[in-house]
């Protein structure tokens, strides 16, 4: 059991990705306010790029770290265009509670 | 090939081949009229439509006595002027070409078709011109004309099924011309319903001949062309067996026949004709006196090869011709109307060239064709002109004619050549019926066709003869009744002659149906009479029975002496002296009290005269027969496929399923994202859980002699961490040791086990978890296996 806890290995960050992704899931999942919302997206990319990167190291290539920065650019993107929406809807409603923007339903 | 250019404004050119120009000529002047008529005035569309038709006569006449005449002297008559704008079809061996020929007998055609065709045009102007549809009126005419003159310059049988269907469109269009009247515009439909029956099996003539003649080593076979189905060498293909032991020729001829019966009003297809009477007067003279109707006959003497080879084929076409003579002319004799009575008349006509057609004597059918043309063409437009006059006079039935009476101080120029044509049509001497009538007659009387019965040819002009007989009564009972006696209504006290753009062509028909008999006088042995149609057409119709190189070939020809040719003219002039006698002694002073006597109430005659009047009941039995059980066919097919499958299941259920589906997605799609996200995320994983993508790991083994090439598979997932495989090749139970690596271990992905061994064991171990996979093979050493490849 020590040696589990101590050896880190590639285990650890696919794991720790893992955790990270499904907290950004849960994040995205259950919070209502857009804000939270984008976060836990950010959260979830993220925990992408930790598993490109622990791949990449276990592999000994240097390619999936060109995956990790497009992600990271894409997720700035994202967060950019996302943020002008939330702001925008905010503008218009005086709120971003997911829940309550539901004028696209049927 | 010879071209014909036209300079058109704005520097185009139209550049044809010189025959495509009279078809083509009358089919513009259709197109300028249809398009562009509305916006001229009626001097204009009137000019175009005659100048086209009079343009496409004069071009004709002139290729006919120029280069075809040449040709004819050179003895290539039947041969003629060919010319292809194009290839139409090819399909594989069947290619159809877009061209014409012109030779002796299409040239006859073409030469009945557009002057007949002119002077009903120029008629036309005074009878129509206070009609609103003038313009549309002419463009038909146009049209029409163009067709025509398609089926008869065709130089194959496609191109031919073109004007067939061409001139059968028109046909129908100007029957319904005025189709503000309900049962005007249904007798253009009944033309039409009915002429559809004959063209299919018109149709499945040609699909015959051609599946009969495509096989055949003759130059284009398979091209349908008469030229190619006229050659010798195709006669093997149509005296082949067919169906019931007969020849293909029986097969091919009748059904193109059945065609012909549509087309020319034969028993039983000829009810749509008296219906016909339904349209313009011009149109009747025009379409279903002079050209459309023979169409029938120009085929079947076009065809006659085919028709002569074939004795059941024949006797088949002079038996029909024979029945639609005699009926047609027992049912104009009750007729009131003016124009029922020519309709009939015209039936009967074309009856009378049926049989010439099918006792082999094509020259008289074309003969009695041209005749007829010109003296029923007059007829019909005298009778346009009387009714033109009484409508003018306010009658509201203007063709009754027990309504007219005494019209001869009236119209005078419409009664002379009234009484011209109808002396030509009782066949009285030298007018041109009773040549062309004669020529039929003796034809029928002398000519024998192997394989007939031996007085077949006796019987057939026996009842021709009384088929005359009647004609020359029932035209004349029209003469006496219209022009004859006293006048019966005011109407008909005030008539007035009809303008000169009619009365003129009326002048000019009946001089050509006083004289134009003088080009076919009758064969005799010991006097020379000039007979120039049969001398023009005999290269274009076959003159042998079964012409085709086969045994039984013989010329046709009749055996007459002098003695009995001179009688049978005798016999029927007297017949036609007869007729008139008769239609005098009836009808010279009007409706007689005596025929009033034989056919009202309980009179001996009535049943025959009501069968007369109701045409035999024709149009009740196919009512009965064909038409109610159709119609119910149809409302059955109507409310159960129609209805039920169609709006009912396929229309109304699928809305239903989709309206199903849609409020079903319409509970999920609530616009909440979130939701939307749990679906994805609820979906990946299910995807992820439910997808089996754990190979299991194993190894592959291949022997080769004693030795056993191991190949470790580790299974995807383990592979790409670098797992570490350990081997027990001894079978000892525990992992062999290999001095060689790190670990004191046998540490290989690929290793060689020599000799026949126990179980195999490998492990695999993953690098992160440790945890072990251990796979155990037993390996038989098979010598009779060499390659044995091992199985997971």
């Amino acid at each position: 059991m020590s040696n589990l806890v101590w050896n880190i290995g590639y285990g650890h960050f696919l794991v720790l990705a893992a955790v990270l992704f499904l907290i950004g899931v849960v994040g995205v999942l259950v919070r209502r306010n857009a804000l939270i919302i984008l976060m836990s997206v950010e959260l979830m990319l993220n925990a992408a790029n930790v598993t490109l990167l622990a791949f990449s190291r276990m592999w000994g290539d240097l390619s999936a770290h060109t995956f990790a920065l497009i992600v990271i650019a894409v997720a700035a993107a994202e967060a950019s265009v996302g943020l002008a929406i939330v702001v925008a809807v905010f503008r218009g409603r005086r709120n971003v509670e997911v829940d309550r923007l539901t004028t696209l339903r049927h | 090939m010879d071209q014909l250019s036209l300079q058109l404004p704005f520097g185009l050119t139209v550049s044809l081949p010189n025959l495509v120009w009279i078809p083509v000529l009358p089919l513009l002047g259709a197109l300028m009229n249809l398009v562009f008529g509305r916006w001229l005035p009626k001097r204009v569309v009137s000019t175009v439509a005659i100048g086209a038709v009079g343009l496409a006569f004069v071009y004709a006449a002139a290729l006919v006595f120029g280069p075809l005449f040449r040709e004819f002297q050179a003895g290539r008559g039947g041969i003629g002027i060919t010319q292809i704008v194009y290839t139409w079809i090819e399909v594989g061996s069947f290619k159809a070409q877009l061209a014409f020929r012109l030779d002796t007998l299409s040239a006859v055609m073409i030469l009945i078709v557009t002057f007949v065709g002119t002077l009903i045009h120029i008629y036309s102007m005074g009878y129509m011109a206070h009609d609103p549809r003038y313009t549309a009126f002419f463009g038909y005419l146009n049209l029409f004309t163009g067709s025509m003159l398609i089926l008869v310059l065709a130089a194959n049988m496609p191109v031919m099924f073109i004007g067939w269907e061409g001139v059968g469109l028109c046909s129908f269009l100007l029957i319904g011309f005025w189709y503000e009247n309900d049962a005007f515009a249904t007798a253009g439909r009944k033309a039409f319903v009915v002429n559809r029956i004959g063209d299919f099996a018109f149709l499945l003539g040609m699909f015959l001949l051609f599946w009969a003649t495509k096989g055949t080593d003759v130059g284009d076979a398979g091209s349908l062309d008469f030229a190619s189905l006229k050659n010798p060498a195709v006669g093997a293909a149509y005296a082949s067996q067919f169906w019931g032991g007969e020849r293909l020729a029986a097969a091919a001829g009748i059904l193109l026949f059945i065609g012909a019966c549509g087309k020319s009003a034969q028993l039983p297809l000829f009810v749509w004709l008296p219906d016909a009477m339904a349209g313009p007067t011009p149109v009747s003279a025009l379409i279903h006196a002079a050209t459309m109707v023979t169409a029938g006959v120009y085929m079947v003497c076009r065809l006659s090869f085919l028709y002569a080879s074939s004795t059941t084929a024949l006797i088949v076409v002079a038996t029909v011709g024979l029945l639609t003579a005699l009926a047609a002319a027992f049912m104009a004799f009750a007729q009131t109307d003016l124009k029922k009575v020519l309709a009939y008349s015209t039936v009967s006509q074309l009856g009378f060239m049926f049989v010439a057609a099918g006792t082999g004597n094509w020259t008289a059918a074309i003969f009695h064709l041209g005749t007829h043309a010109f003296f029923k063409a007059c007829l019909f437009l005298g009778a346009g002109s009387v009714m033109h006059s009484l409508e003018h006079e306010g009658s509201t039935t203007p063709g009754d004619i027990m309504t007219m009476g005494g019209l001869r101080h009236r119209l005078p120029l419409t009664h002379i050549t009234f009484l011209i044509s109808c002396l030509a049509i009782a066949g009285i001497v030298p007018f041109a019926g009773f040549f062309s009538k004669d020529e039929i007659l003796g034809g029928a009387f002398s000519v024998h066709p192997p394989g007939w019965p031996s007085v077949y040819g006796k019987f057939l002009w026996a009842g021709l003869l009384l088929g005359a007989l009647g004609t020359a009564f029932y035209m004349w009972r029209l003469y006496f009744l219209v022009f004859a006696g006293e006048s019966r209504s005011d109407a008909a006290k005030q008539a007035h002659e009809s303008p000169l753009t009619m009365t003129v062509p009326l002048v000019i028909l009946a001089a050509f149906a006083t004289f134009i008999g003088f080009i076919g006088l009758p064969h005799f042995e010991h006097l020379s009479l000039p007979h120039p149609l049969a001398h023009w057409l005999e290269p274009s119709v076959t003159r042998e029975w079964y012409a085709s190189g086969l045994p039984g070939v013989q010329e046709i020809e009749g055996h007459a002496s002098d003695g009995t040719t001179w009688l049978l003219m005798g016999v029927a002039l007297l017949v036609g002296v007869a007729g008139i006698t008769g239609a005098y002694l009836f009808y010279g002073h009007g409706p007689s009290k005596t025929v009033e006597r034989l056919v009202e109430g309980h009179g001996p005659l009535a049943g025959v005269y009501e069968a007369s009047s109701h045409k035999l009941w024709f149009d009740e039995v196919y009512d009965a027969i064909f038409v109610r059980p159709f119609k119910m066919l149809a409302r059955g097919l109507f409310e159960i496929t129609d209805r039920f499958v169609i709006d009912t299941v396929a229309v109304n259920g699928t809305a239903f399923v989709i309206g199903i589906f849609g409020r079903i997605s319409r509970w999920f799609q609530n616009g909440n994202v979130q939701r939307y996200l749990a679906g994805v995320v609820v979906g990946g994983a299910l995807v992820f859980f439910m997808t089996d993508c754990h190979d299991k790991p194993t190894f592959t083994y291949k022997v080769s002699g004693n030795q056993i090439r191991l190949h470790a598979e580790p299974g995807s997932g383990i592979e790409g961490a670098n797992a570490k495989i350990y081997w027990d090749l001894n079978g000892d139970g525990q992992k062999d040791l290999d001095t060689a690596s790190p670990s004191g271990l046998l540490e290989k992905r690929d290793v060689t086990a020599i000799g026949n061994v126990g179980p195999i064991t490998m492990w695999i171990v993953d690098p992160i978890t440790h945890k072990e996979w251990k796979v155990t093979q037993t390996i038989n050493l098979n010598a009779n296996a060499p390659e044995a490849q091992g199985a997971k």
